[in-house]
């Protein structure tokens, strides 16, 4: 179970081009059999997080409670409530990756970013998750940067990934 | 005549620079006037040599590797891809002897075949065990399963032809046939190279389960962390549907099958098989209460067959060769092949399948060369997160279910994660804890709760206090999660914690205190 959303259940109020976007994203898929996870990624993709007042709309289509809806939500590690920043970087914990240096890598980019896991440094450029296997487990330590994996990391690699985020040492 | 030349198109080899190593080919060869025919075929699993670029010639296909950008103009200034003396070149690949001395069965086509090329699949022999489903009667396909040998290749390892029988016995109107692609385990991805190397044959063991079993619809629940299989999957889905391997009249036969591709989300539990069938239900992924078997009342309350990828990839071959000959490889109750990853700090890392009984040391020094650092190995943890740690006098080990149980160790899905000396296995003690209490599904009390205290007692233990009474209260921490937990997280984070205890307890001395 990941921590509680901290943003209110209702969120901000939708303007109505969003609502007419969301709307038209739950609609075609709403007959699937298990629907909302589907949906869930749908929205995420759409808008990078999956707007607290999405909820609503959702449980309607869904015929769920909204309580149901954001269980949904807070169990994933994935689903997120608040945009992230420009880029998110996911470093791998696990075992293979700690093998190979992962934690040296983990301390470097607390400290080079001055944010801990789950957080944004402050000009939004990079916002910080922990990944537990990316399955580059042969060509450890590994992190995924937006789509993109990379392999073999070193502490000047990682630097390098960092500098070509646009973030400032 | 156009050079063929293939680049891998795998989440490893592109980890380590294949997309841009192809590029430059491409832009080199295009630059120099060489005709040239790029193929970004699946991993061979040598993921040292990676990205590994293949020339096919007449003596057969000569590698390059591992290969960078940079390298790229100097390959074609020595003469590439017309030559075999340059430092990278590794000669015929088929001749090196790591990937020669493996039984290579659910990998057979990897890193050989272009992986979405349905012509490429049909001429190395893909669809021949659906066409040989296809003319049996379900029952014969079951029990040819049966008497293969074949066990669960997710962990658990129970008979896959006890599991199929139960759902083909079942009298449902639909049943489902569930493949779980949900790799969480750190230091696996057989799973992962299979769908980016080989999808069809996914595809072709999910159709033969569904023949078998009486079922139409099928999912795949795949985790969100591998974005290039699923791109790779659902490309190889429509293909397929297209071809008229999947849909409402599979390949002229009048029966209907059909696969749905579904995201995980983040969630290691969901590996659990109850636990993906509500996260696939759209709900929170906790784990189920057993009974009902999912094989009685599984996703959406039906009859439903959940099998690991590996174990569905398994399956052509058991119908194309004989049940018979899958049961000839192996050991003991372990019968067929293992697609085993040696991971982490090894020199030569990645994908050796084997039939059962080959042993750790074989694995560790003869395939891996030993460690990454070039420093002694000191533990290995065999078979994910949940699995034992190791040291070096348990490594004549030989790779069997049975072995590794009595070992008190598990083989899970074949990962091997190799650690130097510079391991301290108390941090990975307490870090088995973490990662329990980050992924627990918290519907029971022993894992949600447990996990967190564990935490705090291998921290109190590591400063030194109270050492004697924190390590008496680890042990019956252990003890109430092992045998109270609803599912394998809480039932086997202990196995870790424990094997880390008894082999390295040295590591957990403080620097005050000895215990």
């Amino acid at each position: 179970m990941k921590p509680a959303a901290k943003s209110s259940p209702a969120g901000n109020p939708l303007d109505a081009d969003t609502r007419s976007r969301i709307e038209q994203i739950i609609q075609p898929m709403s007959g699937l059999p298990g629907a909302l996870l589907p949906i869930l990624h749908a929205i995420q993709d759409a808008f990078g997080h999956v707007p607290a007042a999405s909820v609503p709309l959702i449980a309607n289509a869904l015929n769920l409670s909204r309580a149901e809806v954001h269980g949904v939500i807070s169990f994933y590690h994935d689903f997120r409530s608040t945009p992230p920043g420009r880029h998110v970087l996911k470093l791998c914990r696990a075992e293979a990756c700690q093998a190979m240096g992962a934690r040296a890598l983990e301390a470097q980019l607390v400290s080079r970013l001055g944010i801990g896991f789950h957080e944004t440094t402050a000009d939004g450029s990079i916002t910080l998750e922990p990944v537990y296997c990316l399955g580059n487990c042969a060509c450890a330590p590994t992190a995924m940067l937006d789509d993109k994996v990379h392999g073999r990391l070193t502490l000047q690699r990682l630097d390098a990934l960092i500098d070509g985020c646009g973030k400032a040492s | 005549m156009n050079v063929r030349i293939y680049v891998p198109r795998d989440t490893s080899a592109n980890a380590c620079g294949a997309d841009e190593v192809a590029a430059a080919i491409d832009e080199q060869a295009q630059a120099r006037g060489i005709a040239i025919e790029l193929v970004r075929n699946g991993s061979r699993g040598m993921c040292w040599l990676e990205p590994l670029v293949e020339v096919e010639t007449e003596r057969g296909r000569i590698g390059f590797g591992p290969l960078t950008v940079e390298a790229v103009a100097g390959l074609f200034d020595a003469g590439f891809p017309n030559t075999d003396s340059h430092a990278l070149c590794l000669g015929p690949v088929e001749d090196i002897d790591w990937l020669k001395q493996q039984q290579r069965v659910c990998f057979s086509r990897n890193g050989i075949i272009d992986p979405i090329s349905l012509d490429d699949f049909e001429a190395h022999g893909g669809w021949q065990g659906a066409r040989r489903a296809l003319a049996m009667t379900p029952q014969d396909i079951v029990s040819a399963v049966t008497e293969s040998g074949l066990r669960g290749r997710g962990g658990a390892a129970f008979p896959c032809g006890i599991k199929w029988q139960t759902v083909h016995d079942q009298p449902a109107a639909q049943k489902f046939i569930v493949c779980n692609a949900d790799e969480g385990d750190s230091g696996t991805f057989s799973d992962r190279m299979i769908l980016e190397g080989d999808p069809y044959r996914l595809i072709e063991g999910m159709l033969i389960a569904g023949i078998a079993c009486g079922a139409t619809q099928a999912y795949v629940y795949l985790r969100s962390e591998y974005p290039l299989a699923r791109r790779v999957l659902s490309e190889a889905i429509l293909r397929a549907r297209t071809a008229g391997w999947l849909g409402a009249d599979v390949a002229g036969s009048g029966r209907a099958f059909d696969i749905d591709l579904r995201i995980g989300a983040g969630a290691y539990i969901c590996g659990e098989e109850t636990s993906l069938l509500e996260s696939l239900e759209g709900k929170r992924g906790q784990v189920r209460f057993k009974p009902p078997l999912p094989a009685i009342k599984g996703l959406f309350g039906q009859p439903t067959v959940i099998n690991n990828l590996i174990t569905l990839a398994s399956v052509p071959d058991v119908l194309v060769n004989g049940a018979q000959w899958y049961r000839d490889l192996g050991y003991g109750r372990s019968r067929g092949t293992l697609p085993i990853q040696l991971t982490g700090n090894i020199r030569r890392g990645g994908l050796v399948e084997l039939g059962f009984g080959v042993s750790l040391r074989e694995l560790l020094y003869d395939y891996g060369g030993g460690s990454a650092s070039g420093r002694p190995i000191r533990a290995v943890q065999v078979g994910g997160p949940l699995g034992a740690y190791l040291p070096e006098s348990q490594f004549d080990t030989v790779i069997d279910y049975e072995a590794f149980a009595a070992i008190d160790a598990m083989l899970g899905h074949g990962g091997i994660v190799v650690f130097d000396d510079t391991v301290d296995m108390a941090e990975q003690a307490r870090f088995a804890m973490e990662f329990c209490a980050i992924e627990s599904c918290g519907k029971c009390t022993p894992c949600r709760i447990g996990s967190r205290r564990g935490v705090e007692v291998i921290d109190r233990l590591r400063q030194g206090v109270d050492a004697q009474a924190n390590r008496v209260l680890l042990d019956s921490l252990c003890d109430t999660m092992q045998h109270g937990s609803l599912c394998a997280l809480g039932g086997l984070t202990p196995l870790p914690v424990k094997s880390a205890l008894r082999h390295f307890s040295e590591d957990f001395h403080s620097t005050k205190v000895q215990l």
